[in-house]
C-alpha cells in the first residue's frame, strides 16, 4: 500500500510518529535543561561535596606523588621528606596550607598545628636532609600512622566523610572503626528523625482517616464547604502554621494561660510544650495534615458504599465490616499519603529550626549548621547525600506503586 | 451520613455523634490556631496571649500598633516589595515552561514519559535544605548568589512541580480528537492552540500558576542561602524575627499572609466551579 506521493504507507506512518514525538520532546526540553541547569546539576554538586577531596591533592602535589610508591610500613624516605618541605613552602607562600590543616585536623585532632606549625618552620629550610629536620621540628613526622593518615587523603576522593556522617572512622592503621558509644552523633540522629517522620506520619493518618471518611461520605454541599478548613492550612504559609504554634504552646501562651484558667494546672505547673520535640510533632502534623487527608478523600470517594451495607446485612457487624471491608480499599489512599508525609517530613527544617529546642532537631538542621556555622562543607554533602539517597528511594517507591502524577493538591 | 436511619441502635446513635465530636475537634485543631493569631494581632499589649481587656472586648485591650509597626519599618516595607518582585517573576517564568512542558507531557507520543516526569517534579521531593546548599555552591559559582535572578531562578525551579501536575491533571481530561477536529476544519496548529487547547487547559494553568506563587511567596530556606541584604524578602524578615526575639509584629504580618491565602484559596475555589461548569456542559 502507498500513500498518495508514492511512499509505503509504513514508511509515512513511521516518518508521522517520529515527527510527533519530536514535537512531544521539544515542548518539554526547554523545562527540562532548566530543570536539569537550576536544580538537577547543583543537588549533584552538593551531594558530590560528600566524596570530594581536593585539599591535600591540589596542594600539596610533589607529596601526594611522591607518596604514591611508598608501601605504608616503616617511614617513608628522604624524598618524600623534600617533596613535603617544598610543599609546605609554597603552601606557605600561597596561604592555601590551612586549608590542608583544617582537612588533616578532620581527621585527627592536632593535626592542624603540626602542618601549621611545620610550614611556619620549613619556610626558613634551606638543603637536606630534610628527614631529620622535620621529625625534629614535629614528632608527628616521624610517626608512620601521620604518614598514612596524609597517604589516604592525598586521593582525589574520600569516604572520610561519609564515614564520618555514619559516626565512623579511619583508625591509625587505616581501618575502619565505629566511633566509641558517647561520641556517636549522626546515627542517633538520622534515627531519631525517621522515628519523628513516622510518628508524624501516624499522627497524620489517625487524625485524617477520620475526617476523609467524613468529608467523602458528606452530601457534596456540605463537604466542600468543610474541605476549606483542610485546604486553608494548606495554603497558609508554613512560617505562620509554626507562628502559631509558638503562640498556642509556649509557657506564657494561650494553651497554658487556658488551663491555668480551667484550673487544670497552677500558675507554677505550666508545661512547656514547645521548643522540644513535642512541639516539633505537634507543628509538623499540623503542617502535613492536608497531605494525608487529600488522598485519602480521593480514594475514598470512588470506594461504593454498598459494600458496606452488603457487609451489614451479610451479618458482620459495624467494626468488622469496617475494618474487613471497608479499610482494605482504602489501603492505596492510605500509602499515598504516608509516603508523601514521611518523605516530606524526613527532610524538614524550618518548623525544627524554630520550635525544635534541642530535642526536637532533625538532620536537615545538622545540615544547615554543617553549612553555615562549622563550615565543614564536606561533612554537610556527604549527610545531605545520606539523606538524599533514603529520600529517592522512597520516591522510586512512590514513583512505582502510586505514580508521580497523582499527587493530589486540592 | 447525614441523617441515621430509624433502626440505629442506641450505641450506633451514641457513637455516631463521638465520632462526629472527634471529627470536630480535629477540624479545630486544623483550623484553630490560623484563627486564634488573627484577633491577637490586634493586642494593645506586647504580650502573646489574650488580654484581661480583649476578653471583655474592651476597646482599649484592642490597637493597630503591630500594623504601623509593619509601615513604619523600612525593612519590612523593603521585603513585601521583594517579594511582589520575586514572587510573580518565578510564577510567570514556571507557569510558561511547565505549561509548554505539560502540553508535550501529555500527548502520547511522549518517548521517556516516566523518567522525564519524575526528574521534574523532584524539586518538590529533595529536602529543602540540600536544593538551598546545591544552589548556594552552585549559583556563587556563576555569580548568581545575592543577585534578585538567581533568587528568581531557584523558586522557578521549586514552582514547576505544582505547575507540571496541575495542568497535566486538566488535560488528562483533554479529549484528542477536538485539536483533530480542529485541524480537520482548516485551523493552524497555534490557532488551535489558542482557540481550542488553551481556554480548555485555563483554569488547570491558573491554578499551577497560584501554586507556584505561594511557593516563591511561602518559601525562605532558599532565600536564606541565596539571597543578599538587598534581596530579603518577606518569609526570611519573619524567620529573622521569630529567631532573634518575636513581636507581635510577626502576628499582624501573619495575619495579612493568612488574608492572601484566603483570598487565593477563594479565586482557586471559583476556578473549580467554573471547570466543573465547563466539563459538565461537555459531557
Amino acid at each position: 500500500m502507498t500513500t498518495a506521493d508514492g511512499k509505503p504507507l509504513k514508511v509515512s506512518l513511521r516518518r508521522a510518529l517520529r515527527r510527533q514525538r519530536i514535537w512531544a520532546f521539544l515542548l518539554v526540553a526547554p523545562l527540562l535543561l532548566f530543570i536539569l541547569v537550576t536544580f538537577i546539576v547543583p543537588v549533584f554538586n552538593m551531594a558530590l561535596r560528600g566524596i570530594e577531596n581536593p585539599q591535600v591533592h591540589d596542594i600539596m602535589p610533589q607529596t601526594t606523588s611522591a607518596l604514591k610508591a611508598w608501601d605504608g610500613e616503616g617511614l617513608p624516605a628522604e624524598p618524600v621528606y623534600a617533596a613535603l618541605v617544598a610543599d609546605l613552602q609554597a603552601g606557605y607562600k600561597s596561604k592555601e596550607i590551612g586549608k590542608v590543616a583544617t582537612r588533616l585536623n578532620y581527621e585527627k585532632v592536632g593535626m592542624r598545628s603540626v602542618i601549621m606549625s611545620s610550614a611556619r618552620h620549613a619556610k626558613r629550610m634551606k638543603d637536606g636532609p630534610y628527614k631529620e629536620a622535620m621529625i625534629h621540628v614535629n614528632r608527628a613526622w616521624g610517626d608512620p600512622a601521620t604518614w598514612r593518615l596524609i597517604k589516604r587523603e592525598s586521593a582525589p576522593y574520600t569516604f572520610s566523610y561519609l564515614l564520618a556522617a555514619l559516626d565512623a572512622h579511619y583508625d591509625d592503621n587505616g581501618d575502619i572503626a565505629m566511633l566509641p558509644q558517647d561520641r556517636r552523633i549522626y546515627v542517633p540522629l538520622f534515627i531519631r528523625t525517621l522515628l519523628m517522620s513516622a510518628t508524624v506520619t501516624l499522627f497524620c493518618i489517625l487524625l485524617g482517616y477520620p475526617v476523609a471518611y467524613l468529608l467523602a461520605n458528606l452530601p457534596l454541599k456540605i463537604s466542600n464547604l468543610l474541605m476549606i478548613m483542610v485546604l486553608l492550612p494548606f495554603w497558609t504559609s508554613l512560617l505562620v502554621r509554626t507562628t502559631t504554634w509558638i503562640v498556642l504552646l509556649q509557657s506564657q501562651g494561650v494553651l497554658n494561660d487556658l488551663m491555668v484558667w480551667l484550673h487544670v494546672i497552677d500558675d507554677q505547673g505550666r508545661i512547656q510544650m514547645i521548643f522540644n520535640k513535642t512541639g516539633t510533632l505537634v507543628a509538623m502534623t499540623h503542617i502535613l495534615l492536608p497531605f494525608m487527608i487529600l488522598p485519602l478523600y480521593s480514594v475514598m470517594k470512588t470506594v461504593p458504599p454498598s459494600y458496606l451495607r452488603a457487609a451489614r446485612s451479610l451479618g458482620a457487624n459495624p467494626l468488622v465490616a469496617f475494618w474487613r471491608v471497608y479499610v482494605p480499599q482504602t489501603v492505596s489512599g492510605i500509602g499515598a499519603g504516608s509516603l508523601l508525609v514521611f518523605i516530606l517530613s524526613i527532610g524538614y527544617y524550618i518548623t525544627p529550626a524554630l520550635v525544635g529546642g534541642q530535642s526536637g532537631q532533625m538532620i536537615s538542621n545538622m545540615i544547615a549548621y554543617h553549612m553555615q556555622e562549622s563550615l565543614n562543607w564536606g561533612l554537610a554533602g556527604a549527610l545531605g547525600l545520606l539523606l538524599l539517597v533514603i529520600v529517592l528511594v522512597l520516591y522510586s517507591v512512590y514513583n512505582k506503586f502510586i505514580g508521580i502524577d497523582k499527587i493530589k493538591m486540592g | 451520613m447525614a441523617a441515621l436511619p430509624p433502626y440505629t441502635s442506641t450505641l450506633e446513635r451514641v457513637w455516631h455523634y463521638t465520632y462526629l465530636a472527634i471529627c470536630g475537634l480535629i477540624f479545630l485543631f486544623l483550623i484553630g490556631p490560623i484563627l486564634v493569631i488573627i484577633p491577637l494581632s490586634f493586642n494593645a499589649e506586647p504580650y502573646f496571649t489574650f488580654t484581661h481587656a480583649m476578653l471583655t472586648f474592651d476597646p482599649a485591650g484592642y490597637s493597630l500598633r503591630w500594623y504601623h509597626n509593619i509601615l513604619s519599618h523600612p525593612a519590612w516595607i523593603q521585603s513585601i516589595k521583594n517579594s511582589f518582585i520575586i514572587g510573580p517573576a518565578a510564577t510567570v517564568l514556571a507557569t510558561v515552561l511547565g505549561t509548554l512542558a505539560a502540553l508535550g507531557l501529555s500527548r502520547p507520543q511522549m518517548p521517556f514519559r516516566g523518567v522525564i516526569m519524575s526528574i521534574l517534579i523532584s524539586p518538590m521531593i529533595v529536602p529543602l535544605i540540600i536544593s538551598a546548599a546545591g544552589m548556594f555552591f552552585f549559583y556563587s559559582s556563576v555569580d548568581l548568589t545575592q543577585t534578585y535572578m538567581g533568587v528568581i531562578l531557584a523558586h522557578t525551579a521549586l514552582g514547576i512541580p505544582f505547575v507540571v501536575i496541575t495542568v497535566t491533571a486538566t488535560l488528562s481530561g483533554f479529549d484528542h480528537s477536538l485539536t483533530r477536529a480542529s485541524a480537520s476544519l482548516g485551523a493552524s496548529p497555534s490557532h488551535t492552540f489558542f482557540k481550542v487547547i488553551l481556554p480548555l487547559v485555563t483554569p488547570g494553568v491558573i491554578s499551577g500558576a497560584l501554586f507556584a506563587f505561594i511557593t516563591s511567596f511561602d518559601e525562605v530556606v532558599v532565600v536564606i542561602f541565596l539571597s543578599g541584604v538587598k534581596q530579603r524578602t518577606l518569609p526570611l524578615e519573619m524567620w529573622a524575627g521569630i529567631r532573634e526575639q518575636i513581636s507581635p509584629t510577626i502576628l499582624a504580618v501573619a495575619t495579612i499572609l493568612v488574608a492572601m491565602s484566603v483570598l487565593l484559596l477563594t479565586v482557586l475555589e471559583l476556578l473549580r466551579r467554573r471547570n466543573e461548569r465547563l466539563r459538565g456542559i461537555r459531557a
